[in-house]
């Protein structure tokens, strides 16, 4: 009796106890969950765009170009939040025009010169964190600390958010027709040059932010992996950017739940969820693998 | 006696190529408005280069194109291959509005009047009921009448069309002849290029026949001829990579329009560099 009226008006214990109790009662989980929104929310977009310009691993090599400057900010000021901010942002502005510089002034393509670039940058970065060595403090700048999120890197993370929300408002027409039919773009107007360079700072600044949470190795990952499998499901573009998001959101909160209960570093755990929603929509939706396995369904009239 | 209208294309003396390596050389003429122009010529003529050096796409090496009565961006340029990413997801609604780009801009919302402009623009390429398709799922013929329909609503005085016929089948190509006939009625310049000899002689009035050097331009009739099309023939399309630099600065005799065709005269075949204008 006692049991059903409980029942009835709370929600289930497992509910309270693994899902909403590590939220309630730590701040620092609430910090890491706003965290995650603001990324999901910024980063997320931005990566649908990188993959539907196929550009997926540019920014992988992008975010390792970030390093040596937060490393740089690191080796002057130690953490400090806006160093690092600033040297990630600088570097990674440098070496986008330099592989840009390198593409149309040499015979190599974009993701020769990119590569070159970023091999380059991380083991610059590495080396530099090490100068002034704590082994901590190398795996902050790599893994990221998205459980020690503090009131300036959570600010500084939705604040490239909403820059990030309100320019790709702004650019998303040209952006669009930009990824789509560049070479009409440039036909009827100038906005070729402004969509694409106003894009790759968007993925730089991202970048960035992703790194304060994730680390610069697993930036990218919130990026693609969401943009990647919502995919696989959405036939056009504004299903396919609120997928995404509700994708990396998603898994930014069971990242952080498997983190909180098995004990093991929230960065990883997030990437891992956003590859296991991958894997799944990889395997069951309608563009993924086990679609052209299923008996043929019955073709219709016209 | 009126005076004849100004030409809306003026190209003067003009060299198009590439590396330094003419693809369209000395060519000079004058295209009067409302003309529809074949261009026709062997493969590596310099067709598609010529259009797109109309369409501020090349850089000239060499002399200049004038277009002093046509209001920027009111040209209208069908790549022969476009950059398209087919496997994007759009529509073909949204392909087709983005026709509308002069008049919505970046941020403009489509007015009820416009979303029907694009219904109709879609309907006159025979693709009505096609608007919510995703654009990787059309035929390379709808695509070509949907790139049509995009370049109806760009509604430009100048529509150049690079080899709009290529691979799509005899129906689709009937069709869209129609369009370019009406555009014409309307009074648009139409430059396109052709291979088609038998069409270009049931409906461009003008031709314009290149071989790198310019051989003949006037009325259809006059330049498709045999020895005409000879002649474009014997010219080489080799470039030679150690071609000396060409020392004419003036080509022997301008190509002035609807006057019959010209042969035009010098065979020569040298690197194009230096020409201090």
């Amino acid at each position: 009796m006692i049991r059903s009226r409980c029942a009835a008006n709370a929600p289930p214990l497992i509910v309270t106890e693994f899902l909403l109790a590590p939220f309630t009662d730590f701040a620092f989980m609430r910090r890491a969950l706003a965290g995650c929104l603001a990324l999901a929310l910024g980063a997320t977009p931005v990566g649908v765009f990188l993959l539907l310009r196929r550009m997926s691993l540019m920014g992988d090599a992008m975010s390792h170009a970030i390093l040596p400057g937060a490393a740089l900010g690191y080796l002057a000021f130690g953490l400090s939040l806006g160093a690092m901010t600033i040297g990630g942002i600088v570097a990674g502005i440098v070496v986008v025009l330099a592989a840009g510089l390198v593409t149309r002034a040499s015979v190599l393509k974009e993701d020769a010169s990119l590569a070159a670039f970023y091999l380059l940058s991380l083991a610059a970065g590495v080396m530099i964190v090490s100068l002034r060595g704590r082994n901590l403090d190398l795996l902050h700048v790599l893994f990221g600390s998205v459980l020690a999120l503090d009131d300036g890197s959570l600010l500084l993370i939705a604040s490239i958010a909403s820059v990030t929300l309100f320019c790709l408002a702004v650019l998303f027409r040209p952006l669009v027709m930009e990824c789509f039919d560049p070479a009409f773009l440039r036909g009827v107007s100038r906005w070729s040059p402004v969509a694409h360079y106003g894009f790759l700072m968007l993925v730089v600044l991202n970048l960035v932010s992703g790194f304060h949470a994730l680390g610069t190795l697993m930036a990218v990952g919130i990026m693609i992996l969401p943009s990647a499998a919502a995919r696989l499901w959405a036939r056009g573009l504004p299903a396919l950017l609120l997928l995404a998001v509700l994708f990396a959101f998603g898994s930014g909160v069971a990242g952080l739940l498997l983190s909180f209960h098995a004990d093991v570093p929230a960065g990883p755990a997030i990437v891992l969820v956003c590859g296991l929603v991958y894997f799944v929509s990889l395997l069951a939706a309608p563009g993924g693998l086990l679609v052209a396995r299923l008996p043929v369904r019955h073709h219709l009239e016209s | 006696m009126h005076p004849a209208p100004p030409p809306l294309i003026r190209i003067e003396n003009l060299t198009l190529g590439y590396d330094r390596h003419p693809a369209v050389h000395h060519l000079s003429g004058d295209i009067p408005a409302g003309a529809l122009v074949a261009v026709i010529g062997p493969n590596g003529a310099g067709k598609s280069t010529l259009l797109k050096g109309i369409a501020g796409e090349l850089r000239p090496i060499g002399g200049r194109i004038l277009m002093p009565g046509l209001p920027p961006g009111a040209l209208a340029y069908l790549p022969q291959r476009g950059e398209i990413d087919h496997s994007f997801p759009v529509s073909v609604f949204d392909v087709v509005a983005m026709g509308l780009w002069r008049e919505i801009g970046a941020f403009g919302g489509l007015s009820r009047q416009q979303r029907q402009r694009v219904r109709e623009a879609l309907a006159a390429v025979g693709m009505s009921g096609f608007e919510a398709r995703p654009i990787g799922s059309l035929s390379g013929g709808q695509l070509q009448r949907a790139r049509f329909a995009r370049l109806m609503l760009q509604d430009a005085p100048l529509i150049l069309l690079d080899e709009p016929f290529a691979a799509i089948d005899s129906r689709t190509v009937d069709d869209l002849v129609q369009l370019i006939l009406g555009w014409h009625r309307e009074g648009r310049t139409v430059l396109t290029v052709v291979h088609d000899f038998e069409q270009v002689r049931r409906h461009f009035p003008t031709c314009l026949l290149l071989s790198r050097e310019p051989v003949a331009f006037g009325p259809t009739a006059q330049v498709l001829t045999p020895e005409m099309l000879a002649r474009a023939r014997r010219l080489s399309e080799a470039f030679d990579e150690d071609a000396p630099e060409c020392q004419i600065e003036q080509p022997a005799q301008a190509l002035p329009p609807d006057a019959g065709p010209h042969a035009h005269g010098h065979a020569h075949r040298h690197e194009h560099g230096s020409h201090r204008h």
